[in-house]
């Protein structure tokens, strides 16, 4: 599948494209088909998003994970500080990166 | 250390209000991405994989402690609580929001900080020894050059849109403590034989994809010329660095590509043309500059012997200090590198409280260096216990200065958009490994970077590391043998790559090889030149 993400244009922080706005949470990622240049192109002129990209990602019983691991690290946070992600109370989470 | 004149203060907070408009029309929707891009990396704020992130200038990482004050609260108040001490003696935070940027620099702006020329192609931070104005080898205090350096290249409309970033450094001693030859420019402010002071020029150096040691282009320029040499030396770059490709771009492919006698020859020839158009600055300027690098009022007459009664006091003190210019005196390095952390971090609390260590106990003086520690240069003796306990209590006394645990690491793949690999892991990782042995593998400098740019300066490390991608894998190449020093050298790459845990071992078997074949007082870096790189290889992959 494809999927899109950027950072939000005030604070930085990592989104998902979820089909109707950008959500915080990768699980929350839609399939954009052939659609993702003319997303983008729309999204970014509406400042709701910033230096967003299309990549690839799989669709499996543990959710959406993105193909590359700079995207899964980007999805979750940084693997050296699990306080500081999305789930800083699963200490199993970082293993989803790997 | 210097304070700002009305001019710079008056640069800084224009710049300020500059950067605050513009933030205003991005957000308003007035500037897009593409035209706002170069103008924040201008202001040091990137867009990085979690969240901007902010790079404050450091120049030539001396820090006093109103700015750590400041750095710790920029970090509580707008960041998640810490922030990252990096290999250009800067400081760097992970998690800024845009609307934010501003008033951080306005908060810089009160303790004369900004974070000009920390991105972009133009020159950046100088850098220089951490242990400036305090170390009993330097020939001079090489800070007011550095300083003088930082004026002259700050908002050079010249040297603004340079083909690449371009880095210097200034040293003034024979040990070099600033990797002062793997720079663009590098200075070292040295004495002739009739006493006159003057610089030593070498031109070409850096790490990044394509490493180069640089070659001395003079070794002797005037003191009183040194800036226009420099001049000439960006001049020629300017003129012929490669801007159609980027990664051809730095000065160190110029003189590759020319040879250093012609880049010499024009070097020398645009020299020759620049003492005529009088650009030196006044001679009276680089005075007032020194009066801000004074030695601080030491006590004389006091005791120079240390107790050494506490093992672990003694440890510490045998590892991390450095022998003072002063009597009675001592140069602390603290650690920012406890077991199984990361390397450079250091949180808000900690930030402060070395800020106010400083006040107490080092004449208001930090440095932040380019091993990711701080330095408090100018300790007296007989506070280093008291000093010693608080920096324990606090997880900032670790004793592992230039040994294995000391680690250089950038920030790879958790913070980096341009990373392949994680380095902060890794590092962790051989940290719990083998800190337990840091005492029998004694110094030891070990630098892992994320991707071929070499933050983590990997080519200079005793031993090094290189994370690459491998179809999406996280694969780390090991290099042995690169030095930083006066007697700087390149690491070489000892074969295949190896997975996360398998650089880990190669780490390991690569000490043991050494501890193996040592003879005498060797260090690791003095049997691997001794032995070359066989043993090695056959340890590692035979």
């Amino acid at each position: 599948m494809k999927i899109l993400t950027g950072n939000d244009l005030k604070t930085g922080a990592v989104t998902w494209w979820d089909g109707v706005q950008w959500s915080l949470h990768v699980e929350d990622a839609v399939d954009v088909g052939e659609h993702a240049d003319t997303i983008l192109a729309r999204e970014e002129a509406a400042r709701r998003v910033n230096s967003a990209y299309a990549i690839d990602a799989v669709k499996d019983e543990t959710g959406v994970r993105p193909a590359h691991i700079k995207d899964r690290i980007r999805a979750l946070g940084p693997t050296v500080r699990p306080d500081l992600t999305l789930k800083p109370a699963d200490p199993e989470a970082g293993n989803w990166v790997i | 250390m210097y304070r700002y004149d009305q001019y710079d203060q008056a640069m800084v907070d224009t710049r300020v209000e500059e950067f605050r408009d513009q933030v205003r029309r991005r957000l308003e929707g007035h500037l897009p991405e593409e035209a706002f891009r170069p103008l924040r990396l201008m202001n040091g704020l990137y867009l990085q994989l979690h969240a901007y992130m902010l790079r404050v200038a450091v120049p030539y990482g001396t820090l006093n402690s109103a700015q750590m004050q400041v750095l710790g609260d920029i970090a509580d108040k707008y960041d998640r609580g810490y922030g990252h001490f990096t290999t250009r003696q800067n400081i760097q935070y992970n998690w800024i929001k845009l609307e934010d940027a501003p008033d951080i620099l306005a908060d810089l702006a009160t303790v004369e900080m900004h974070a000009f020329q920390t991105s972009g192609n133009c020159i950046r931070n100088t850098t220089s020894d951490q242990y400036a104005g305090a170390a009993a080898d330097e020939v001079v205090d090489p800070r007011p050059y550095a300083e003088l350096i930082r004026q002259w290249s700050t908002v050079h409309p010249e040297f603004n849109f340079l083909p690449r970033k371009f880095k210097m450094a200034v040293i003034a001693s024979d040990t070099d403590r600033a990797a002062m030859r793997l720079h663009d420019i590098g200075i070292q402010i040295v004495k002739n034989e009739s006493g006159e002071l003057g610089a030593a020029l070498y031109a070409g150096g850096g790490m990044g994809r394509t490493p180069m040691i640089a070659p001395c282009i003079n070794p002797f320029v005037p003191i009183g010329q040194m800036i226009t040499y420099a001049e000439a030396c960006l001049r020629v770059y300017n003129r012929h660095g490669r801007r159609d490709n980027k990664y051809k771009a730095r000065i160190k492919i110029l003189v590759h590509e020319l040879g250093k006698d012609e880049y010499t020859r024009q070097v020398e020839a645009e020299f020759a043309h620049l003492l005529t158009q009088n650009i030196e600055p006044p001679a009276a300027e680089l005075e007032r500059i020194k009066t801000f690098f004074a030695d601080p009022p030491f006590e004389t007459g006091i005791p120079d012997e240390l107790d050494r009664s506490d093992p672990a006091f003694a440890r510490w003190v045998d590892t991390n200090c450095l022998t003072h210019k002063q009597p009675g005196y001592i140069a602390v390095t603290i650690s920012l590198k406890p077991v199984g952390g990361i390397p450079g971090d250091a949180s808000a609390d900690q930030i402060r409280l070395m800020g106010d260590l400083a006040k107490q106990y080092s004449f208001d003086e930090l440095r932040v260096t380019h091993a990711q520690n701080i330095v408090l240069p100018h300790v007296k003796k007989a506070d280093l216990y008291a000093l010693w306990q608080v920096l324990e209590a606090n997880g900032l006394g670790t004793p592992n200065l230039d040994l294995i645990g000391d680690i250089i690491a950038c920030p790879g793949l958790d913070y980096c958009s341009l990373a392949n690999a994680r380095s902060i892991p890794v590092a962790q990782k051989i940290s719990e490994r083998l800190a337990p042995r840091e005492a029998e593998i004694g110094e030891l400098k070990l630098k892992i970077s994320g991707c071929i740019n070499a933050c983590g300066h990997h080519h200079a490390g005793h031993i090094g590391i290189l994370g690459v991608d491998r179809k999406g894998v996280e694969n780390y190449q090991l290099l042995l043998g690169g030095c930083e020093g006066a007697d700087t050298s390149l690491g070489q790459i000892t074969g295949p790559g190896f997975d996360e845990d398998g650089i880990v071992g190669a780490v390991e078997k690569a000490t043991e090889v050494y501890l193996a074949n040592k003879q005498g007082e060797e260090r690791f870096l003095d049997t691997y030149r001794r032995i070359g790189m066989a043993p090695f290889k056959e340890a590692l992959y035979g």
